[in-house]
């Protein structure tokens, strides 16, 4: 009876794992970040329009910021603009810009056609940076907390429902402490 | 032979070859770097073959031509330059972008399950095998098969 059912129970059983394989497969090329819950890496970086003027990891830390990774030639960055630019503005969270892999003429002015909700963009010709960051694709966001850990990562364009979800209690839970 | 050759040679294959060979130069994006130790620049090219690119996740380093792909590549470079071991660049990797841009992953206990599946399913298909192969030889011959004879 059993070896009679065997074969039918195995087409059952590939079948569940192929229907699983597809569920997933839309989420799986949005990789995990091993990153999370570690310190952000060093780095030094100019600030974008003042070559000059460089800001290093320890200048940052001591209050909970978001790290946003934008290019002038990403086009998701663009329907992500006005997310970031409502969270900047609603006062709770600093967004510090990482200009990833961009030429400073064309990110200026991608500023300034659609408006600077960054306290603070940094310049990452090379995308030496990222690297470290574990950046893959613009747009990519990092909350990083008062101890300078990384907490959370949001790969893709942030939406109101993962600020409201997942980036503010977790903000919660860092001002309790 | 030289003759099958000549003819394998002319018509639909030798356009088929032809369409290979432009795709298999199209494919190979690299930079020009300059590798003064041989050695050097074969465990580079094995680096790059064995490491994924994550913004093309189905193509490895050496292959893609993605600017992330061309950044790591050339981040690999200059490691390999300054001595580092093969173990000591794929920590590197993993250790920013995960298990995934390895297309070997390491033998560890959550790829346990990846690493002995196939040897599992060889194993249950031999016993599947096995068993079958025993049952039917206790099984009278068919008799169409003796009429044959």
């Amino acid at each position: 009876m059993i070896a009679r059912l065997l074969p039918f129970l195995l087409f059952l059983a590939l079948g569940a794992l192929l229907a699983v394989g597809l569920t997933i497969a839309d989420r799986k090329t949005e990789l995990p970040s091993p990153l999370i819950g570690k310190p952000m890496p060093e780095f030094s970086l100019p600030v974008l329009g003042q070559p000059d003027v460089i800001v290093t990891r320890a200048e940052l830390v001591g209050q909970p910021f978001l790290l946003n990774v934008w290019a002038s030639w990403c086009v998701t960055c663009r329907v992500e603009h006005p997310v970031i630019e409502a969270l900047a503005q609603s006062g709770q969270l600093p967004v510090i810009g990482l200009n990833y892999r961009d030429e400073e003429g064309d990110a200026l002015a991608w500023l300034e056609h659609f408006g600077n909700p960054y306290s603070l963009t940094l310049a990452d010709t090379s995308g030496r940076t990222a690297i470290d960051f574990g950046v893959y694709a613009a747009p990519e966001s990092f909350l990083v907390d008062s101890r300078g850990q990384i907490v959370f990562k949001q790969i893709g364009a942030l939406t109101p429902e993962v600020i409201e979800k997942e980036i503010l209690p977790l903000l919660a839970t860092e001002s309790q402490r | 032979m030289s003759s099958q050759l000549s003819r394998l040679l002319t018509g639909p294959a030798a356009a088929l070859a032809a369409f290979c060979l432009a795709f298999s130069l199209i494919a190979t994006a690299a930079e020009p770097l300059e590798f003064n130790d041989p050695a050097m620049e074969v465990r580079y090219q094995k680096l790059t073959e064995e490491l994924r690119c994550l913004v093309c996740q189905n193509q490895n380093l050496a292959d893609s031509d993605a600017p992330l792909a061309q950044d790591l590549r050339q981040e690999i470079f200059e490691m390999l330059q300054a001595g580092r071991t093969d173990a000591e660049i794929k920590t590197f990797l993993v250790d920013r972008y995960g298990d995934f841009v390895l297309y070997r992953p390491a033998f560890e206990g959550n790829t346990l399950f990846l690493w002995l599946l196939p040897s599992l399913l060889l194993v249950i298909g031999l016993i599947v095998l096995i068993v079958n192969v025993r049952r039917r030889s206790r099984l009278p011959a068919p008799a169409e098969e003796e009429s044959r004879d």
